[in-house]
């Protein structure tokens, strides 16, 4: 295992010793501007954020609803390139060195200069994982083989239609943790009912000892904690990202303030047990 | 790359079985909607092979649609190029007025056969929403288009279509407000509606099973055309040209052809005010473009260094689109099919020549191919035949010529 890969794993195992689940909070990088997101970042630390997903913006955001779309629009109407994606993730990796990052995003910047260009320079930037929401299992060798051979996780996503059946492929080459996708749907729109994230969750933990970690749609502190109680790992994105979005360059106060209403949130699962 | 053996090494049996037309194609979606279009498959393969489901396509295709149209020989604009004889495959002709209502009265058929209640389709200049809205119609499933809010302003005609054959209209209001914005906002729906829902996708792009089912819908059009040529010329014609945005008719004429290695194919792109102006003049994905992945699958794409998408233009709706199916990217790349681009001026200069010396007003979109033919039909001897696809028929698009004539009407 390399040094990257660790980050992932000791993060979640940190958490499940303090008793609570990992805080996983997502901003879109460049948003509003590549300057304005080192700040974000490090409110999203301070705030108690355990892991981070820095979103790589794309012009077709398909999987994404209005709040991330709108991101997208801004740091791309920034002037964000992948090489200042790319710089923001280097020094977070100086400023924060035990956080893990991961870079999320659709496949077409990812491949645009071959995938072990990209492969190697996210890990040399520090990163510890990718998230890309449309390469599935199938269209694997795309991005696969290169991310592995750099040392970085390829995180898969699961969703509410992985059966059983489905579940294999979905696992077959992933690692770090495993983002279940509470919704069949877009970022930031509905929620899922409690009961259907908690079957969900047995029903991925059955076929895999990867830490699950739930997100779509999770907004309110209570959710975060309700979820936090069944999971490994809580995915927060599009409030984030409207709170950006609202306060733009003086946003990372606004940023923290929330985290740490998560972060609060679920801390009480060790006190009420 | 040369063709050697075509016939023992068909060309005619892409994809693979993971939807790869060589490194083209393939299944680039979010998981959510990954079991979905593995049930598609599967579900197309039966239908491949029931007789019900063939008599159902094949009867709809004769008595709805009015298939075969003709194959049209073009003596007026032949003499007028003075060189090969011009033929015209008549798909204007059809119910809906383009070829898109062939491979919407296969989905459609497919989308009943899975028990699917909701139709959803994107459309650029409106032709294909109008043909879903009157498959939709013909049997009675609700269907929702969507349509980037510029193209909804610019084609207000086919808006009001679509809405008198009962489908909703949903303007998309994201990215650039055109087509590739409208499939964004189909493909987010879908994955909110899997359990209801079939997308009708128009053209030969998406991901697998899409660019072969819709293709093998399409490929009507080139299996009369061999039938026809047969029968008036008892031979096969030198020359195919169709025009390509996503490029369905473009594959549904070209496909039977394929293994015919003395049929040169060719495909034109929409230049648009021209290639060398950069991006956002033009609409050439092959090239001016790259290969890349949106919309479920890898092809040419228009696309910056960072691989952000770039926005498409075209005088023609129908091809304001920044890629093109995969098929076309891997004919392209074995060179069996060659692929040459029109301006916007020249596929305007196509479109009247045509009105008046055949009496016959084309679609903006085979304008192109039209255009095309103007270069290549003096270069061949009379003793050539060269097969035009006219995709589609151009009473939509006579704003669109009037407002670049500068008249107003």
């Amino acid at each position: 295992m390399t040094v990257q890969s660790d980050r992932i794993s000791s993060t979640f195992a940190k958490c499940r010793a303090e008793g609570r689940a990992a805080l996983v909070c997502f901003v879109t990088g460049g948003d509003p501007t590549p300057q304005d997101t080192a700040a974000v970042l490090d409110a999203l630390v301070e705030g108690g954020a355990d892991l981070i997903e820095l979103g790589m913006p794309f012009t077709d955001p398909m999987a994404d609803g209005p709040a991330i779309q709108l991101a997208n629009l801004r740091s791309l109407g920034a002037g964000t390139k992948t090489a200042d994606i790319l710089a923001i993730a280097s020094t977070f990796r100086q400023r924060h060195p035990e956080t893990p990052l991961i870079l999320m995003g659709y496949a077409n910047p990812m491949i645009r200069r071959g995938a072990e260009w990209f492969a190697n320079a996210a890990a040399q930037a520090g990163v510890d994982g990718v998230i890309c929401v449309d390469i599935p299992n199938e269209e694997d060798a795309e991005l696969g083989p290169a991310l592995r051979a750099s040392g970085l996780h390829f995180i898969r996503l699961a969703t509410p239609t992985t059966d059983a059946a489905r579940l294999p492929a979905v696992l077959q080459g992933s690692s770090g943790f495993l983002y279940y996708v509470s919704v069949a749907g877009i970022t930031g729109k509905q929620q899922a009912a409690q009961t259907s994230i908690e079957q969900a969750v047995a029903h991925l933990k059955s076929g895999t000892d990867l830490p699950i970690a739930v997100g779509f749609g999770v907004r309110t502190p209570e959710q975060a904690a309700a979820i936090g109680r069944v999971a490994d790992g809580v995915v927060v994105g599009s409030a984030i990202v409207e709170i950006v979005g609202q306060h733009g360059a003086h946003a990372a106060p606004h940023v923290k303030e929330y985290v740490a209403s998560l972060r609060a949130a679920l801390e009480i699962r060790e006190t009420a047990r | 790359m040369t063709l050697s053996s075509p016939m023992t090494n068909s060309l005619r049996t892409q994809p693979d079985t993971d939807g790869h037309f060589g490194q083209f194609g393939g299944r680039y979606v979010a998981e959510t909607l990954m079991p979905l279009i593995l049930d598609l498959e599967k579900e197309y393969r039966r239908a491949k092979t029931d007789p019900a489901f063939e008599e159902e396509f094949q009867y709809l295709l004769r008595q709805y649609v009015g298939r075969p149209n003709p194959l049209y020989f073009a003596k007026r604009l032949t003499e007028d190029l003075g060189g090969a004889k011009i033929y015209l495959k008549r798909e204007e002709l059809n119910h809906t007025g383009a070829h898109k209502i062939n491979n919407c009265i296969g989905q459609i058929l497919l989308a009943k056969r899975m028990g699917k209640t909701r139709i959803i389709a994107e459309t650029g200049a409106g032709q294909h929403g109008v043909a879903t809205a009157t498959v939709a119609a013909l049997f009675n499933i609700p269907c929702t288009i969507f349509m980037g809010a510029l193209d909804v302003e610019r084609q207000a005609p086919n808006v009001f279509r679509m809405k008198l054959l009962g489908a909703e209209v949903r303007a998309v209001e994201s990215g650039t407000r055109t087509l590739k914005d409208a499939m964004n906002e189909a493909l987010r729906d879908w994955v909110a509606n899997v359990h209801d829902t079939f997308y009708i996708i128009g053209t030969v792009a998406g991901p697998h099973p899409y660019p072969e089912l819709v293709r093998d819908f399409q490929s009507v059009i080139g299996k009369e055309t061999r039938e026809q040529i047969m029968q008036a010329e008892g031979r096969l014609p030198d020359m195919l040209v169709a025009c390509v945005g996503g490029g369905s008719n473009a594959i549904g004429m070209f496909h039977p052809f394929l293994d015919d290695t003395d049929v040169e194919i060719v495909g034109v792109e929409a230049a648009g005010r021209g290639i060398e102006l950069g991006d956002g003049h033009h609409a050439a994905s092959i090239a001016g473009g790259a290969p890349g992945v949106l919309h479920g699958n890898k092809t040419f794409l228009l696309q910056d260094e960072d691989g952000q998408i770039t926005d498409a233009h075209s005088i023609s709706a129908g091809l304001d689109y920044p890629g093109i199916g995969p098929e076309h990217a891997w004919l392209h790349e074995i060179g069996r099919a060659r692929y040459v681009s029109v301006t916007d001026d020249e596929a305007l200069e196509a479109f009247q020549k045509l009105c008046r010396l055949e009496g016959i007003i084309p679609a903006l979109e085979s304008a192109h191919a039209l255009a095309a033919i103007e270069k290549l039909a003096p270069q061949m001897g009379k003793d050539k035949i060269i097969v035009v696809n006219l995709s589609g028929r151009g009473d939509k698009d006579i704003f669109t010529v009037a407002k670049a004539l500068g008249v107003e009407i």
